[in-house]
């Protein structure tokens, strides 16, 4: 409970009065999280309660209307995604979005691009600067694949692979570039009861082994109940509760927004 | 399986033979008042007959021909048996590849001027479709403008050699760096557009470049063009019959007679090194991060982002490097030509480059080379047809497209071997983390 105590004073992310308007619709009004290193946060909520906008706005998709997020103490809500990702917060989508028609391998090492030397002369002449670092993003790819028990797939298309390979290939894809913050959107959509297991299992490893602290969002109650440290609740864009597991579970509010009232 | 497979390679067969025998297969005699058509003589019948037969025993046959490491077979073997050919047929590859390089250098000192001169016309035509190919091909832009930047070199070459008196070499430089220029601005406005909006702005950027060139008379002779420009030198050295003021000629350094063919010759060596270089280049940078990265933004630009990748720079390298290869096909063109006038840069160039990367399956670099083989030879081959090329052509694509929309060659994924021991050993420096996983899995 101790390292608890020390991430209370400098917590990883921190959001406040996040407001996001499309036009006339306020799709997510004045959410705040607080997101601990070495912990899972989940964010759950009814469907279209605006929990992907969430995620959408902390990655730099949209540009939020109206809130601060700041992440290690550092401002970043408006910038652009591919900076925000370099900063070490990758996510996954509900829908995968893989390199369909790359291979498995090339899907990692695509990840790891501003981990090459990516100067073009250096690239071309082969340089051994070039070759180390090169090979050095193909051990780390190979790394992860045995961790994900994809590393016989490696030379396969990546659009050939089971769904669960590759909702599997994309944490890989989003480790390889050695985050900070992991975010999920709905990691279990689509996956059996069996897969599920394996995921939480794959999740909780992250947490523990990897160094990274993971922001998820899903629908699967079992999972987020016995995965995360702490909940977020959503409903119709506005916070509805938060809390640890058991708290949220036994919140009236909650169960009336997923069950409606009597 | 064997009789889809004989059937398989059916098709192309009989393609093959509907598109020879009225390409090959026919003579127009116009002797008489009222043209008729009869068949060629025998030898080239059976000719016919014979490249019909050895295509149907290649596609039956394909599968089991190693190339590049991986065929169908391998794909779905068990993965402990996978893999084996790559290494095995490595230096077979490599000594048929010099031999065809060694080869494609020689035949010119034994053939015509006209056939060295289609020689050129085809290489540049490879050019094109390799530099189309980054761009459409790889990172999946759709440009319908690319002739504009043909049109820039060529224009660099003459307009730099008519005010500056600047020499060929000296030029290709400049040209290869104003075409990728070019396409560098041309990848500003285009940015935030995809798919038909990005057709339709590099469509209209093509179109104004060949306008410019025709409207502005006073800079580029309008649509009379640019006449007289020279030939390539070497060091210094002409290939011309008489050498201007202080020069010194190719045939009279070697004591040899002069022959028209030794510049034409000279041309096509150095648009043959050109083109190996070209291939050379985009295949290493396909291999490279750069690479990669431009067939993930092709894949899926979104996920592009979210792992880090700046899309702006990303594409915009894409236009730039293609364009840069259409400058250098573009010089190559005035040099080849002596004469440009606009009419040269029109749309439907941009649309038979486009053809010729389509038609050999979208980045593969073999496949383009092949397509642009075929697309740029065979009207000159058969220009008794001249009038029912396009229908020629047009019946081809659809027929392409219908049987084989991935092109005559698909672009192979690299096969990459990843060292086993060093991820065993990988394995053995986390061992808690297999351990957590095994302990929770029990």
């Amino acid at each position: 409970m101790s390292s608890q105590n020390n991430n209370q004073n400098a917590s990883l992310l921190e959001v406040e009065e996040l407001t996001m308007r499309f036009g006339g619709l306020l799709a997510v009004d004045s959410v705040a999280l607080s997101i601990q290193e070495g912990q899972i946060t989940s964010i759950i909520g009814p469907n279209g309660a605006g929990k992907t906008t969430v995620f959408n706005c902390l990655t730099g998709f949209y540009k939020p209307t109206a809130g601060s997020i700041r992440f290690k103490g550092e401002d970043i809500a408006g910038n652009k995604n591919h900076e925000i990702s370099r900063k070490g917060i990758v996510r996954t989508f509900q829908h995968v979005r893989l390199f369909k028609n790359m291979t498995v391998l090339e899907n990692l090492l695509v990840a790891q691009h501003r981990h090459i030397n990516t100067n073009l002369l250096s690239g071309l002449l082969k340089t051994s600067s070039y070759r180390r670092t090169e090979q050095e993003a193909l051990d780390h790819a190979a790394y992860w694949l045995e961790r994900v028990d994809l590393a016989d797939m490696a030379n396969r298309d990546a659009c050939n692979l089971a769904y669960g390979q590759q909702r599997r290939l994309e944490i890989a894809r989003c480790m390889v570039t050695r985050p900070t913050l992991l975010m999920l959107d709905e990691p279990a959509a689509g996956l059996n009861p069996k897969e599920t297991a394996e995921l939480d299992e794959l999740i909780s490893d992250l947490r523990s082994n990897h160094n990274v602290s993971v922001l998820l969002i899903e629908h699967d109650m079992k999972l987020v109940m016995g995965i995360s440290d702490y909940i977020y609740v959503i409903n119709q864009g506005t916070p509805l509760a938060e809390g640890k597991p058991e708290d949220v579970s036994a919140n009236d509010d909650v169960i009336k927004a997923y069950l409606g009232e009597a | 399986m064997t009789q889809s497979k004989a059937f398989n390679a059916l098709i192309p067969a009989v393609l093959f033979l509907l598109l020879s025998i009225p390409l090959m297969g026919l003579q127009l005699n116009q002797g008489q008042i009222i043209p008729t058509v009869t068949l060629q003589d025998n030898s080239t019948l059976v000719g016919i007959a014979f490249s019909t037969g050895f295509i149907f025993l290649f596609q039956l046959v394909r599968e089991k021909i190693p190339f590049n490491g991986s065929s169908i077979s391998n794909l779905i073997s068990s993965p402990a048996q996978r893999v084996p050919s790559l290494h095995k047929h490595d230096s077979f590859k490599k000594i048929l590849t010099v031999l065809l390089i060694a080869s494609l250098f020689i035949w010119p000192l034994f053939s015509s001027r006209g056939a060295v001169d289609l020689g050129i016309h085809i290489l540049i035509y490879v050019l094109l479709g390799l530099g189309l190919n980054v761009v459409v091909g790889l990172a999946g832009l759709l440009d319908l403008g690319f002739v504009g930047f043909y049109a820039v070199g060529a224009y660099g070459y003459a307009l730099l050699n008519q005010y500056f008196g600047l020499d060929f070499w000296t030029c290709l430089l400049f040209s290869g760096a104003l075409a990728a220029l070019f396409g560098f601005i041309l990848g500003f406005p285009v940015l935030r557009l995809r798919g038909d909006y990005l057709a339709i702005v590099t469509l209209g950027f093509g179109e104004i470049i060949r306008i410019l060139l025709n409207n502005w008379s006073g800079l580029t002779g309008g649509p009379n063009g640019i006449g007289q420009i020279p030939p390539a030198t070497l060091f210094g050295i002409e290939f011309s019959r008489n050498a201007s003021e202080g020069g010194t000629t190719f045939h009279e350094l070697l004591g040899i007679s002069y022959s028209g063919s030794h510049k034409v010759i000279f041309l096509y060596l150095i648009a043959l090194v050109i083109t190996l270089l070209t291939v050379w280049v985009i295949n290493r940078l396909r291999n490279m991060p750069i690479g990669r990265a431009w067939e993930a933004l092709r894949e899926d630009d979104i996920a592009c982002q979210s792992l880090g990748m700046n899309k702006t720079t990303i594409k915009l390298s894409a236009f730039t490097i293609g364009a840069m290869f259409a400058g250098l096909a573009g010089t190559l063109f005035a040099a080849r030509m002596s004469h440009i006038s606009p009419e040269s840069f029109t749309f439907i160039e941009s649309a038979m480059i486009l053809a010729i990367v389509v038609l050999g399956g979208m980045g593969s670099q073999f496949g383009v080379i092949l397509a642009a083989i075929i697309i740029a030879s065979l009207p000159e081959l058969v220009r008794d047809f001249e009038q029912y090329r396009m229908l020629m052509f047009g019946v081809m694509m659809v027929v392409m497209m219908a049987w084989r929309p991935q092109g005559l060659m698909p672009m192979k994924r690299p096969h990459i071997e990843m060292r086993k021991k060093e991820l065993e050993e990988r394995a053995h420096e986390a061992p808690e983390a297999t351990n957590t996983r095994k302990a929770q899995a029990a």
